[in-house]
């Protein structure tokens, strides 16, 4: 079976520096991407269903700017035997736009499945993986903490809000992931050595889909100011005072 | 043209978050329509009808529906959904499992856990772990919207004289089914609608402390959440994570035991009224956003707070 995992580069840092002084969102010029948390587990659990001989090819595909590239090299030395990075220079691209861009990748390699985040850590939105699987009218299985492959389909482990809830999915499917699915391995040096010869083919989003411009267009970005001066007390009988007073 | 709210639900009873929508889309629209599907609906079609605001009550009723499948759901709403300018549900995972599909289907953006309405076409929600908030403006004719609960107020479920009108779903696949479903059961408020919550974190340390935190919280008519690390520790049930990739909360008071406040724990908690930190580091995080603090051992603190509340 071919697996197809999709990776985000995304930039940990302090919001700080993620705001512009004209309240619009940054340039991500000459900051370091990461592999976005989520797909880490989306890669390592390709890896682990390769190990156990249930997947044969592993290829990592990504969407970002030029300098993100980085994080391919980062995903084949976790494992993953070939990559597909996809430049796009500008930097609105929305879910919708990301979903169709693997759409069109899906298609050509046409995987059993394909392994996204739950989420990613900068936007917070959650809904690649779904518009991709509608978008191919494939199954979909979200928010996985456990995924075992069958002849014939996989059973998942969903975190819903009130419990877990298992589902069976037919093939084709598309996958997302949560963190406990997981405990990503660190890469080996000689993986790391490794992954410089594997193949990368470098596409360009323009080249690809002449419909990915936002939809959405932010107006404006605020920093919210947490910080308080709270009051330190010295014992419960204190605490209990104050609550009194204020809630219960 | 009118809103339409996804309604959530068990089968049995109406989740009370979709009053919470209700009252989201009555910001945008005064005709509301809602979409019932499941399976053996009828008594919830009934509750429906009453809910002030709502004007008809679209029931689906097919076993296809019964366990909130992704499939079959979001090619439904795709097929009525035509008939709308906003279609809206509560940011559960019931609904964000469903509607981004929904979306990709019309060719249009979701906008995610939405806090604030501007107006019909202009949103307000927070990014970056809480941190700031995004003003945006969507271009779609369709928005398609996940609501933040604890952001609006739930409608009144009396006073509504809605009509009942059945739809179905020509066409839909069936690439995926159900199993089972383990309900962690909690005779405690709900976490998201919780005015009172009570979490522990790591240092809580073993079950059998974090059981303290649940005498506590009967105590006080809490719920009780937990961090990742917790949840990680097997202390608490995945549901019962808040944070960045776990519930958005906004209690009036939220008492975080043994939590060190990291910004994705922090993310699911910086909407709260007011903040109580026990911890026994005076410099842990938590202690910034905190509005009231104690530093000391959870082992002397818990147990005390239980002798108090018993007074
Ligand atoms: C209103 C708005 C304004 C924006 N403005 C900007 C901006 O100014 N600058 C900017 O850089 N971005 C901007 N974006 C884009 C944003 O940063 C995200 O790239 C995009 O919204 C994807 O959503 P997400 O990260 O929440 O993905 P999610 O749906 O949370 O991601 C889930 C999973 O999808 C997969 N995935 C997502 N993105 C990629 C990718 N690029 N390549 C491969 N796999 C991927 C991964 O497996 C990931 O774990 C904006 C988005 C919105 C909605
Ligand atoms: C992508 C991503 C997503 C994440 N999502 C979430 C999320 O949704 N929710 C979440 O919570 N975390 C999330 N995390 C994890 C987060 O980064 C932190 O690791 C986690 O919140 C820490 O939990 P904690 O505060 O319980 O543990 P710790 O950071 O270990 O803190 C334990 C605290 O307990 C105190 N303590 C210890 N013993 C005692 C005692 N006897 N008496 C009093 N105090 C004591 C310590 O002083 C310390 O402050 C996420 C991480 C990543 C990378």
């Amino acid at each position: 079976m071919k697996v197809l995992v999709a990776v985000k580069p995304v930039i940990d840092c302090d919001v700080k520096f993620l705001i512009k002084e004209d309240n619009s969102r940054i340039n991500f010029n000459n900051l370091k991407f990461i592999i976005n948390p989520f797909d880490e587990n989306a890669i390592e659990e390709a890896v682990r269903l390769k190990e156990a001989g249930k997947v044969s090819e592993i290829i990592v595909v990504s969407i970002g700017p030029s300098q993100s590239k980085n994080i391919i090299f980062t995903a084949l030395a976790f494992g993953a035997d070939r990559g597909i990075f996809i430049v796009n220079e500008d930097t609105k691209l929305q879910p919708l736009a990301i979903a169709k861009l693997l759409k069109i990748i899906a298609i050509r390699e046409l995987p059993a499945m394909i392994i996204a985040g739950k989420q990613s850590i900068d936007d917070n939105l959650g809904q690649t993986g779904q518009m991709l699987s509608a978008l191919l009218g494939w199954s979909q299985g979200t928010f996985v903490s456990k995924l075992i492959i069958n002849s014939t389909n996989v059973e998942v482990i969903r975190e819903i809000d009130n419990g877990l809830e298992t589902i069976v999915l037919s093939l084709p499917t598309v996958i997302t992931v949560d963190l406990r699915i997981n405990k990503p391995r660190y890469a080996s040096l000689s993986n790391i050595i490794k992954a410089k010869k594997k193949p990368i083919d470098i596409l360009s989003s323009i080249d690809l889909c002449n419909d990915i411009s936002p939809h959405l267009i932010t107006l404006k970005i605020e920093e919210l100011k947490r910080h308080k001066f709270g009051i330190n007390l010295a014992n419960v009988t204190e605490l209990i005072d104050k609550l009194k007073i204020k809630v219960i | 043209m009118s809103a339409l709210v996804i309604a959530e639900h068990n089968n049995i009873t109406l989740e009370p978050t979709t009053l919470n929508t209700i009252t989201a889309a009555k910001q945008l629209d005064e005709d509301i329509h809602i979409l019932i599907a499941g399976h053996m609906i009828y008594q919830i079609a009934d509750i429906a009808t009453k809910i002030d605001s709502v004007t008809k009550v679209l029931l689906a009723d097919n076993i296809i529906y019964a366990h909130g499948l992704a499939e079959p759901l979001s090619s439904l709403i795709t097929e009525i959904g035509h008939n709308y300018h906003a279609i809206l549900a509560s940011a559960t995972t019931h609904s964000k499992n469903v509607l981004p599909r929904v979306a990709a289907l019309f060719d249009v953006a979701q906008i995610s856990d939405v806090s604030n309405i501007i107006s019909n076409d202009t949103f307000i929600r927070q990014i970056y772990t809480g941190k700031a908030l995004e003003i945006l403006k969507s271009k779609d004719n369709i928005k398609i919207i996940t609501v933040r609960s604890s952001s609006f107020k739930e409608a009144k479920n009396t006073g509504g004289h809605a009509i009942i009108e059945t739809v179905s779903n020509k066409n839909y696949s069936l690439c995926s089914s159900f199993l089972s479903r383990q309900i962690n059961k909690s005779r405690r408020p709900e976490l998201i609608t919780s005015k009172i919550i009570i979490s522990g974190g790591r240092g809580i340390g073993s079950i059998e402390n974090f059981k303290l935190l649940e005498v506590v919280a009967d105590k006080l008519g809490a719920a009780v959440g937990a961090t990742r690390a917790a949840v990680d520790s097997g202390f608490a049930t995945t549901d019962m994570q808040i944070g960045q990739s776990g519930k958005i909360v906004s209690p009036e008071l939220y008492i975080a035991v043994a939590i060190s406040g990291a910004p994705q724990h922090i993310a699911g908690i910086s909407d709260s009224k007011i903040i109580v930190a026990i911890n026994k580091d005076k410099d842990a995080p938590i202690i910034s956003i905190a509005d009231y603090f104690i530093v000391g051992d959870l082992y002397q603190i818990l147990p005390e707070l239980v002798t108090e509340l018993n007074k």
